[in-house]
């Protein structure tokens, strides 16, 4: 079991040049954003000679292959650099707003499979029948219309109407955070619950179609104890790599949905700082969620191997 | 022995009458899989059902089973096991003889064991469940039923995934598993066409030791003459969903009734006469869907004359306990002994 692991490591090193690769790309795009940070800093009533005086102190009149190096060699040391807006080094608002979105995409992939899971077992107990239908056009309604349009209509109803819930903001204890972030994990997990509620379906189709379940049913497995026994792990298996390519879009969608809800998280952090033209926050935020989406990567791989015995990733790495 | 116990013996455990499978459609033209099959069999006895691939023998044993696929249905007849008529079962009663009463064990090794659950649990679950064992205990019968299929090494074969084992070893587990309940009747469909011939062989004498030891009775499908010889003491012979013939193994090798069973053993090799040459059957087996009216073998049979395409052709019993579909099986066979 531990020795099909083995690929971890050698994957988590892959990781490095993707990081490297993600670098290049976001410093670069930084500097295409139109306007001057130490403008930004000093305001608009700032004389041009006070503006020119800051640019150099931090460095922006250099090329930018020189910044780049400069940003490279600074990172070697774990040093991502100040924001222009705090004055404090990036990484520590890092740390403090990453949790947040950790919680809120977690959160979201939970929500996802409470609502995936049963539903596609209501699909495919019965397929062609009126609630499999209903199971499977229900949630394209849901696919195509904007996360970000979702958020909002859940906002309106269930906090603005009926105030069930916060409009906005993440509370201070864990409860109170579970509260808060409900409304915008829902409005991921309904985002992204369609592609998996097909995949899980056409998944357990295939899995109460085999040979195995067969055995099982003249075993006497039947209904809750086959579901549980031998269909639901089954099938989940091709449907990890799905989550796993959709977490990637979760994150994505994170980012958009916290600014919806007023959320302190790394997708308020980078908007805010794009705006403000922070680019050493929006670097490090770039730098995070590239790193995170390669770690999930990982992650589905390691979930994957534990459930299916077969998987032996480290060999196919080997080969 | 009580009175319950010998009229046991009397009655048939499993008896398919007039079993009728098909695939109903709203639009007409309906196939019919099986038609009309009718045999029994008796406590602790091996009953073989033969025929080609497509004769409808995994249907009739999938019915018995209460496993037809989706959309294939009994149409008529009725299926009694132990006096009971499975056909009208509720699934939770279906569900509470499956494993305990009876068994069934599949063609395909590979596919038939859960790939992701180690073996000692998949085995472990019928008794768990049937037999109220504890996790414990049942794992522990589970070892138990490996080692008495002859794997050496059990508990450590126990923990293993069906895909570390080799074919040989789980058709071992599938057997090991549709026996641990003690089941008083256990399906099988082609159990060792998947495998190669010497544990072909192996794991044909181990099922009829094991049935044996456990007195339990084989209701056995295959294409293959010399796997019915070796396994039952009873045979039907199936083509087109039919039964063509019905008797006792040795009488059946020695003097078949039917001109179908007798072109089957033409075309399967002889291993006391290897020298002698294959005769396959020329022509199809014809459409389910609209079958011709008469012997659904006519077009195939080198006796057939005018009056074998016309109306029903029943199974009547040529010899005793032997029994023929062939209108002609007289004049064919009769003369010869
Ligand atoms: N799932 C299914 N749905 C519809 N027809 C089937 C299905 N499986 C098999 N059949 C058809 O039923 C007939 C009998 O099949 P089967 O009982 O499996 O034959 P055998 O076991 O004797 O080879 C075949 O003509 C086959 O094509
Ligand atoms: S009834 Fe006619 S066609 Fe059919 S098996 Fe007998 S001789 Fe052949
Ligand atoms: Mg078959």
């Amino acid at each position: 079991m531990l020795s099909r692991l083995k690929f971890v490591p050698m994957r988590l090193l892959q990781a490095v040049p993707v990081a490297f690769g993600v670098t290049l790309v976001v410093f670069f795009m930084v500097h295409l954003i139109p306007g001057n940070p130490a403008e930004s800093i000093l305001g608009a009533q700032a004389t041009p000679a006070k503006v020119a005086a800051l640019t150099d102190q931090m460095g922006l009149n250099q090329p930018v292959v020189q910044q780049y190096w400069h940003f490279l060699s600074n990172l070697a040391h774990g040093n991502l650099g100040e924001s222009y807006t705090y004055q404090v080094p990036v990484l520590t608002l890092v740390w403090q707003r990453a949790p947040v979105t950790l919680l809120l995409v977690a959160y979201s992939v939970v929500l996802m499979l409470i609502i995936s899971i049963p539903l596609s077992m209501l699909a495919a107990s019965r397929p062609g029948h009126v609630r499999d239908h209903a199971v499977r056009v229900i949630p394209l309604v849901g696919l195509g219309m904007p996360q970000f349009w979702v958020g909002v209509m859940l906002l309106l109803v269930f906090a603005v109407g009926t105030g069930w819930f916060p409009v906005g903001g993440y509370g201070d204890t864990m409860m109170d955070h579970l509260w808060y972030l409900f409304l915008p994990a829902l409005t991921l997990a309904i985002s992204i619950s369609p592609v998996i509620i097909r995949s899980l379906r056409a998944s357990m189709l295939n899995v109460l179609e085999s040979d195995y379940v067969a055995t099982a049913r003249s075993k006497g497995a039947g209904g809750r104890s086959l579901f549980a026994g031998h269909v639901l792990r089954n099938a989940i298996i091709p449907a990890v790599s799905i989550v796993g390519v959709n977490l990637g879009y979760l994150v994505g969608g994170t980012l958009v949905i916290e600014k919806v809800f007023a959320i302190p998280g790394l997708g308020s952090m980078l908007i805010e700082s794009i705006f403000a033209r922070d680019f050493p926050s929006v670097q490090a935020v770039a730098l995070f969620v590239a790193v995170f989406v390669v770690l999930v990567g990982v992650l589905t791989d390691v979930v994957y191997t534990l459930l299916d015995p077969r998987v032996d990733l480290t060999q196919r790495m080997n080969a | 022995m009580s009175v319950v116990a010998l009229s046991r013996t009397v009655e048939p455990l499993l008896s398919v009458q007039h079993l009728t499978i098909g695939i109903p459609s709203s639009g007409g033209g309906h196939a019919t899989l099986v038609r009309d099959v009718s045999f029994e069999v008796g406590p602790g006895v091996r009953y073989g059902l033969v025929g080609e691939s497509g004769s409808g023998k995994s249907m009739t044993l999938k019915a018995i089973a209460g496993l037809l696929p989706r959309g294939v249905e009994v149409l008529e007849g009725e299926i009694h096991f132990d006096g009971d008529d499975v056909l009208t079962m509720s699934p939770h009663e279906r569900r509470r003889i499956m494993g305990p009463r009876m068994a069934m064990i599949f063609q395909e090794p590979m596919t038939a064991l859960n790939p992701t659950t180690r073996v000692g649990k998949q085995i472990a679950e019928g008794p768990r469940r049937h037999l109220g064992l504890s996790k414990a205990d049942a794992q522990e019968l589970a070892v138990d039923m490996i080692r008495r299929t002859g794997i050496p090494d059990p508990a450590r074969r126990a923990r293993a995934y069906p895909h570390e084992l080799s074919g040989g070893l789980r058709q071992r587990i599938m057997i090991a598993m549709a026996l641990s309940c003690k089941p008083a009747l256990v399906l099988c469909d082609e159990p060792t066409t998947a495998l190669d011939v010497t544990v072909q062989d192996q794991v044909l004498r181990l099922l009829a030791q094991l049935c044996d030891d456990m007195g339990s009775a084989l209701t056995f499908v295959t294409h293959d003459l010399a796997v019915v010889s070796q396994t039952c003491s009873r045979l039907s012979v199936m083509y087109a969903g039919r039964i063509m013939e019905e008797g006792n193994v040795r009488e059946v090798y020695e003097a078949p009734q039917h001109p179908y069973t007798e072109a089957l053993f033409q075309s399967a090799p002889d291993f006391d006469d290897p020298g002698r040459r294959l005769a396959p059957i020329p022509g199809l087996p014809p459409s389910l869907t609209d079958p011709p009216p008469g012997c659904p073998f006519a077009p195939r049979c080198q006796y057939a004359i005018e009056s074998c395409s016309t109306g029903s052709k029943p199974l009547v019993e040529v010899r005793h306990r032997h029994l023929s579909a062939c209108d002609l099986a007289d004049q064919i066979f009769g003369g010869t002994r």
